[in-house]
């Protein structure tokens, strides 16, 4: 531990948002330090490298207008920081933790690292408690549960801000006393940030957002998520509270990280994003979950939205590998005016077969989500099949599953703004397959499905 | 030895300290980071820092013993749960709750444990490295004590040690314990490499009877995400036919390694008796957890693996999945600036995967038991490609390749092992066994399963422009009996009683499928039409 601060004017270069400074003596690695530039200029930053006493730092915000003569670095001996207390809720801050609502921060003794140490595997108690989000889609067939980390795959022009914003409005953890939401919006645009902001401020529920809007300084959306995510961390095993951690837009964090990465001259991985890629993003992916012993939850739905519709690209693709399941949005469904348009083919929630079942939704539940599955599955197939041979080439059979799988996307997936209890969508589900003749009509034991 | 930190990147620490060699375990800074030597100059040492270096400052202390890195090797390591470098992680929770700290170093056997050693020699016996000299009883497993010296012993006495009191002593100075240490990445001695011979039962029916695998081969399945490969790989631990099971959760999930926990506890062992969780070692890096560590999980895994295969026991290792490990290398191997080869990846990789690969197989012990290491190893290609690099690396070395289909998994074929691609060149050494086992139907209907399904791939090429109803009756029964095969024999739900299907469950509904085949065939050759035939009702055709 250093007795004091001390600074230096000792910069050799600056490049984009890195700082070279000389003949540092003892500097630590992560180390935070504050940036004086001429005319007043004030920013934080980050030691990233140390080769001897020559010090590589990573500047939090835009190093326009600093000069290698007059600037000035502090170094803080401390890594990033920031306070934590119930009192962050309902207040709006920046990518670096600055109130953003004209209020003053409030005083606490309570600091956290915004580096988390990752979640002890036999500390992780099992996520099996059902979130009900009121979309059948996602309810019957793509199951979310407490501490699960469930990505809304997403393309260009598709509303994925408002699906977003109906599970916020509409899941069942926005009904418990203990629940909160923190946003963190990275490189949005003002208007998706207000879109967003006002759904969370109409549901009366303490929240704090994270903001990093597209014109702000890029390596602060670096900082985001780990600030939201710290709070959140500390807001449900501090408090005890089910946070839901709503994170848009991933693909604007992977575009920073890879900015950065190249201003530092790292070797460039696929479509130039660096390889720890991977190890970057599970590095905020995997603080969400429950605690043994512990009663809060961190759920997290980061929305990444795919460049060029392409599930393949790596933001996507790592993300996939990393997260339990994806939600994904289709531009068909949508073209024809079905919404939500989550296409449940592509989809998935690994985590569904722990949160579901006799006495946590319905017993039945297994076999009615199978049974929606196969059959739209066949029917999207004998579309293809159609395509080419026309309708009345397809046996009857066949033509009826059609029928089916359009029904299905009309009537199951299609709900538009309205709610559905998990109950509701299970027999919205059972009385398609009764229709088209899946199950039988045996009232006396609905939840027998027919010999196939 | 000790020296001072003088330059930091990431996890790569740069120190000025003399004397130390190459791969040798350093503590670094003043919170004792554990560090290994990567690479060596005149002066200075070049340290890899397995855990979150993060407010490490130039100046600080690093120090060694001048040993390699090393796991311990004992009895006790069954059942539990470590982390890449070998730490308990219950210990860790227990030392610094459940988010996990540095610079902590908790033992990895219990040392306080009381164990009932029985010898197996004699005072006055020449004991070799390697050699027996006693067991105790681990769980329900009789744990051999092999002997780290050679020598004449002077001392050797039945009775209850703990791991750290002597058992035995030599003539000549040296004594023996329950415990020994062995250097991470170098591969224990065997007298000779056996070829593989016996059959290594899956309880999946797709791989035992299609694409077999046996007792010391290595296998890989690749799958993008979503197509099941966490799934099949854990269904395999919880049914393999084997002593021991070693998973590496290397570079996954948290919330599917606290799954798998719970799940270990209360399953049974379907062979032994007693729980899963009796007969499993389980390594745990998640993604979050440093990354260097992860590039040495594997390495603890195998080299514990091998001391179990060296009592002359059936060990099998999985790893889930060995991208993560290649990445990790990559992000070393970038962090050290050397030269990149293909996708980044550093071109040792091929020789890495294939000198780990090669240390699967059946060996006959330097104390002369037979004993085998298997390996099944999950792969994550990134964007489902399998064309690229380490896919075509494990491709070279491994015997069985089961590819797993995002289109099969998309349609909620479970498990998701496409029949066309697939292959498994151990086939011809696990059919004698098998048609000896089973009955000789085995490889004859293995074989008629085959060409079905490999029918119906170019059947339903026609039936899509021709429709289904163009195609002959013969034609037509065909893609029935293959989407029967597809549907009720290939598919197995990994949640339901299906999950394990012992080989002659396996067989029987083949034959039961593959029988009713040929009965409606023969009457359609007699003239009768497929419809008239399946109006009946009375096969097992639906």
């Amino acid at each position: 531990m250093r007795l004091s601060e001390h600074s230096y004017r000792t910069i050799s270069c600056i490049r984009g948002p890195l700082l070279f400074v000389e003949k540092v003596i003892e500097a630590r690695i992560g180390e935070v330090v504050r940036i004086e530039g001429p005319e007043g200029l004030v920013l934080d930053g980050e030691v990233l490298r140390i080769e001897n006493d020559t010090v590589l730092i990573q500047v939090y915000g835009e190093t326009r207008g600093l000069d290698i003569d007059r600037t000035r670095v502090a170094f803080s001996d401390a890594v990033k920081k920031i306070p934590v207390s119930e009192e962050c809720l309902g207040r709006i801050f920046d990518g670096s933790f600055r109130p953003l609502d004209r209020q003053p921060l409030y005083f606490t003794s309570e600091m956290q690292p915004v580096i988390s140490r990752a979640i002890n595997p036999v500390a992780r108690a099992r996520p099996e408690q059902f979130i009900e989000t009121g979309i059948s889609a996602i309810d019957a067939l793509n199951t979310l549960v407490k501490g699960q980390k469930l990505p809304i795959f997403s393309s260009a022009g598709l509303p994925s801000k408002e699906l977003a914003a109906h599970i916020l409005r509409h899941s069942g953890l926005s009904g418990s006393e203990k629940f909160a939401v923190v946003f963190v919006a990275l490189g949005l645009t003002n208007r998706d940030y207000a879109y967003y902001l006002e759904a969370i401020e109409t549901l009366h529920k303490p929240f704090v957002a994270i903001v990093n809007l597209a014109d702000r300084p890029v390596v602060e959306r670096l900082l985001a998520p780990r600030v939201g995510l710290t709070i959140a961390e500390y807001l449900a095993f501090e408090k005890g509270r089910d946070v839901l951690v709503l994170v848009s837009d991933m693909v604007n964090y992977c575009d920073a990280l890879r900015e950065v990465s190249t201003a530092r001259e790292e070797l460039p991985g696929r479509r130039g994003y660096p390889g720890y890629m991977y190890s970057d993003l599970a590095s905020l992916y995997e603080r969400a979950g429950r605690i043994k012993g512990m009663s809060g939850s961190v759920t997290m739905l980061p929305v990444v939205t795919m460049p060029e519709d392409d599930i393949t690209h790596p933001i996507p693709d790592l993300t996939g590998y990393i997260t339990e399941g994806q939600i994904v949005l289709s531009r068909d469904l949508h073209a024809r005016g079905i919404y939500p348009p989550i296409d449940v083919l592509p989809s998935l929630s690994r985590l569904m077969q722990q949160g579901i079942g006799k006495e946590r939704t319905r017993e039945d539940h297994r076999q009615v989500a199978d049974l929606l599955y196969q059959n739209y599955a066949r029917g999207r197939e004998l579309r293809k099949l159609e395509a080419i041979i026309g309708r009345d080439g397809l046996p009857e059979k066949d033509q009826s599953m059609l029928d089916f799988s359009t029904a299905f996307e009309q009537q199951f997936i299609h709900q538009g703004d309205g709610r559905r209890s998990i109950v509701e969508s299970l027999e919205a589900g059972l009385s398609l397959l009764r229709e088209y003749g899946v199950v039988s009509d045996d009232a006396s034991n609905p939840h027998q499905p027919a010999p196939a | 030895m000790k020296g001072k930190i003088i330059a930091i990147s990431g996890v790569t620490v740069t120190a000025a300290i003399e004397g130390l060699r190459l791969y040798d375990r350093v503590r670094v800074g003043e919170r004792r980071l554990v560090g290994e030597v990567v690479r060596l100059e005149p002066g200075t040492a070049i340290i890899q820092i397995y855990e979150e270096s993060r407010g490490l400052a130039v100046g600080e202390p690093v120090e060694s013993a001048g040993l390699p890195l090393s796991v311990q090797l004992g009895p006790g390591l069954l059942g539990t749960m470590f982390d890449g470098l070998q730490r308990p992680l219950q210990a860790l929770l227990d030392q610094s709750g459940p988010f996990i700290g540095s610079g902590i170093e908790p033992s990895t056997l219990a040392a306080e444990r009381i164990w009932s050693f029985v010898p197996l020699k004699n005072v006055g016996d020449d004991i070799d490295v390697g050699e027996a000299i006693g067991t105790v009883q681990e769980g329900s497993l009789c744990h051999v004590i092999p002997a780290t010296g050679s020598g004449r012993l002077t001392r050797i006495e039945a009775g209850d040690y703990r791991i750290d009191q002597p058992v035995a002593r030599f003539e000549q100075g040296g004594e023996l314990f329950l415990q020994q240490r062995w250097p991470v990445r170098q591969s224990r001695p065997v007298r000779t490499k056996l070829a593989p011979t016996e059959p290594l039962v899956t309880g999946q029916r797709c791989l035992d009877f299609l694409f077999p695998m046996v007792k010391g081969g290595a296998a890989i399945f690749p799958g993008g995400f979503g197509t099941g490969k966490t799934v099949l790989e854990q269904s395999i631990a919880k049914f393999a036919d084997v002593d021991i099971v070693v998973y590496v959760g290397c570079g996954e999930r948290g919330n599917e390694m606290a799954e798998l926990l719970d799940e270990f506890m209360v399953l049974d062992d379907p062979y032994r008796g007693g729980k899963l969780m009796e007969r499993t070692i389980v390594l745990a890096n998640t993604s979050n957890m440093p990354v260097a560590a992860r590039e040495a999980s594997i390495y603890t895994a195998i080299a514990m693996g091998e001391y179990y295969r060296d009592m002359g026991y059936d060990v099998l290792l999985l790893a889930d999945s060995i991208s993560r490990w290649a990445e990790a290398l990559r992000e070393i191997s970038s962090s050290l600036e050397e030269m990149p080869g293909e996708e980044g990846y550093p071109t040792y990789l091929g020789s890495r995967l294939s000198a780990y690969l090669e240390r699967a197989g059946v060996v006959e012990t330097v104390d002369g038991k037979t004993g085998s290491l298997s390996m099944v190893l999950a792969v994550s290609p990134p964007g489902g490609d399998f064309t690229e690099p380490v896919t075509q690396c494990c491709l070279r070395v491994s015997g069985a390749f089961y590819m797993l289909d995002a289109s099969l998994a998309h349609s909620r074929h479970f498990p998701a092992v496409n029949w066309n691609q697939s292959y498994s060149l151990y086939d011809r050494v696990t059919d004698p066994a098998f048609d000896q086992r089973e009955g000789a139907d085995w490889s004859r209907l293995r074989d008629r399963c085959r060409k079905i399904l490999q029918q119906e791939a170019e059947l339903r090429e026609v039936a899509e422009i021709v429709g289904r109803e163009g195609l002959q009756d013969q034609d037509r029964l065909l893609m029935l009996v293959a989407e029967n095969l597809r549907e009720r024999f290939l598919c197995q739900n990994a949640y339901s009683e299906d999950a394990f299907c012992p080989p002659e469950k396996t067989l029987a509904l083949c034959r039961h499928i593959i029988d009713a085949f040929d009965a409606v065939s023969a009457r359609i050759e007699a003239g009768e039409l497929l419809e008239t035939v399946l109006a009946e009702g009375d096969h097992a055709l639906v």
